[in-house]
């Protein structure tokens, strides 16, 4: 397998070396993993932190900026960040409005973030904590982990990061951020499995003629393998997936995510299909977001995330964002 | 009894051999988890062979706190927290005695995997490190060298079973056929610590 890395030890660290070079608006401590926006902190306003495994780019370093996050820790491939990342990224974003942690639904991650909020409680850091769990792939029941957290991230850190620039309480932004995730559901499809530059071969074995339904993002087998389908057929399954479990009154947001070897000339094609299931099942649809956004290294493949929003919500969707990743109005 | 001295030998027993064992962890991660398991821990227990010789902690108690800080500060994941909080909670538990009896010891260990199976929510069946560590702890009244047995039996037998926590949980059904890489590491530690004692 050809990769364009020097060796599997250093690739988180060279990319945020890369990344530093490109972005002088943040700040990034190559050594200590956090990513930082360089303005922070920003006076009287809550700060948000996120973070995970490397691998999921642009999420979730690409996210930091004006808008959205305050800083990022980004662990190694796949594996959830340490705890002293998350409290050096909260002591160097808290401008004593508190912080906001957000996590994604698994194992690693909470336990580690658990720790740094005790941690950074510690230090007289105020820390509140919003779980994203919005992967309808995986029944939520005693019997797993819970429900993986995929693409509602993105709509929880761009709503959540626009609610704080407001200059709501901590309160109030962890609210909106939970209210967010409630409203979001998410269906993922691998075309092929992705390789880890630990490893060095693909995580599991797909053959060309099918698919995997129900992925998350870690190169992890889905929920089931069928003979590859079209486009249209894929999209009847993800949405109807999602919609089996979120019946929407309202508009929706629509996330249409690459897995990241998968082209745009398909994901719009892809996108095409998915709005006409929705509109065949009559969801308004407000805004639609395509690309790679929550990605799972070199995975051919898309998800599909939904979330019901009302005036509110859509208005902080449309503030101002100024990220690597995600920019507009500013 | 058990010095310090022993409990060093120990990480860096189990350093070694996570180091030796690594690509095999990674290799059983790689169907049900996301295939870092054995990188994870290798750069986690290197770091803790460093800490113990340069720190050198003179009783039990601290050599097996500064482990456990030491893991969770550079695994990540799910296994920084889960094998940190079981080398912090056993060395507490032992306190800051100069030596330690097996039995002591014994009792300390059951202290840090009551601690893990309160922090991940496993329970022996579960398809988890708890499959190793339960066995192994039940077995170390008798011997070290029944305690490796019991720990590597306890990981085998996690082959045939439905995972329930953890990443493989997601799988659900088509977890089942796969040795679980967290129960095969977890008794990489306690064939370490045999090792350590000459049994």
């Amino acid at each position: 397998m050809k990769m364009l890395i020097n060796v599997p030890e250093t690739v988180v660290a060279d990319a945020l070396r890369g990344m530093a070079a490109a972005h002088p608006e943040l700040t990034v401590d190559v050594e200590n993993r956090v990513i930082v926006r360089r303005d922070a902190p920003v006076a009287g306003k809550v700060a948000l932190v996120s973070g995970g495994g490397s691998g999921h780019e642009p999420l979730h370093g690409g996210f930091v900026g004006p808008g959205m996050l305050s800083a990022a820790c980004p662990g190694e491939v796949f594996t959830s960040p340490v705890p002293d990342q998350m409290v050096r990224a909260a002591a160097a974003v808290n401008s004593g409005a508190g912080v906001l942690f957000v996590v994604k639904n698994y194992t690693g991650d909470v336990l580690n973030f658990d720790m740094a909020a005790e941690l950074a409680e510690e230090e007289g850091i105020q820390v509140a904590k919003v779980l994203v769990n919005d992967d309808v792939a995986v029944t939520d029941s005693l019997y797993t982990a819970g429900r993986r957290g995929t693409g509602g991230t993105l709509f929880v850190e761009k709503i959540a990061g626009a609610a704080a620039d407001e200059g709501r309480s901590l309160e109030e932004v962890r609210s909106i951020a939970q209210q967010v995730n409630d409203s979001s559901r998410s269906f993922g499809v691998a075309l092929g499995a992705c390789t880890t530059p630990a490893k060095g071969s693909p995580t599991f074995d797909l053959p060309p003629g099918e698919l995997e339904l129900g992925v998350g993002i870690h190169g992890e087998p889905g929920r089931e393998r069928r003979p590859m389908m079209t486009s249209g057929e894929i999209a009847d399954f993800a949405v109807e997936a999602v919609l089996e479990d979120l019946d929407p009154r309202n508009p929706v947001l629509v996330l249409v995510n690459g897995m990241g070897a998968t082209p745009l000339l398909e994901l719009y094609g892809f996108n095409a299909e998915v709005q006409r299931v929705l509109t065949s099942r009559g969801v308004a649809v407000a805004r639609t977001l395509v690309g790679n956004y929550v990605t799972s290294l070199d995975m051919a493949g898309a998800s599909v995330t939904l979330c019901e929003i009302d005036e509110e919500l859509l208005r902080l969707w449309d503030a101002p964002v100024r990220t690597a990743g995600l920019r507009w109005g500013m | 009894m058990l010095d310090a001295d022993f409990f060093r030998r120990w990480m860096t027993a189990t350093a070694e051999s996570v180091g030796r064992e690594a690509e095999r962890l990674t290799e059983l991660d790689s169907p049900i988890g996301d295939a870092d398991h054995g990188i994870n821990l290798r750069r986690g227990f290197d770091a803790v062979a460093d800490v113990v010789a340069e720190k050198v902690p003179d009783t039990p108690g601290a050599v097996l706190v500064l482990a456990g800080s030491r893991l969770i500060s550079t695994v990540g994941g799910a296994s920084g927290p889960l094998y940190g909080t079981l080398l912090r909670r056993t060395g507490k538990a032992l306190g800051d005695t100069a030596e330690v009896s097996p039995e002591q010891f014994t009792d300390a260990l059951r202290v840090g995997v009551d601690a893990v199976m309160a922090l991940g929510g496993a329970a022996p069946g579960d398809k988890t490190m708890i499959d190793a560590l339960v066995p192994a702890v039940d077995a170390l009244g008798e011997s070290f060298a029944a305690a490796r047995a019991a720990a590597e039996q306890g990981a085998l037998a996690t082959t045939p079973l439905q995972a329930r926590k953890g990443r493989a949980s997601y799988l659900g059904e088509r977890s089942i056929g796969h040795q679980d890489p967290g129960a095969t590491s977890a008794a990489l530690l306690i064939a370490a610590l045999a090792e350590t004692a000459g049994e």
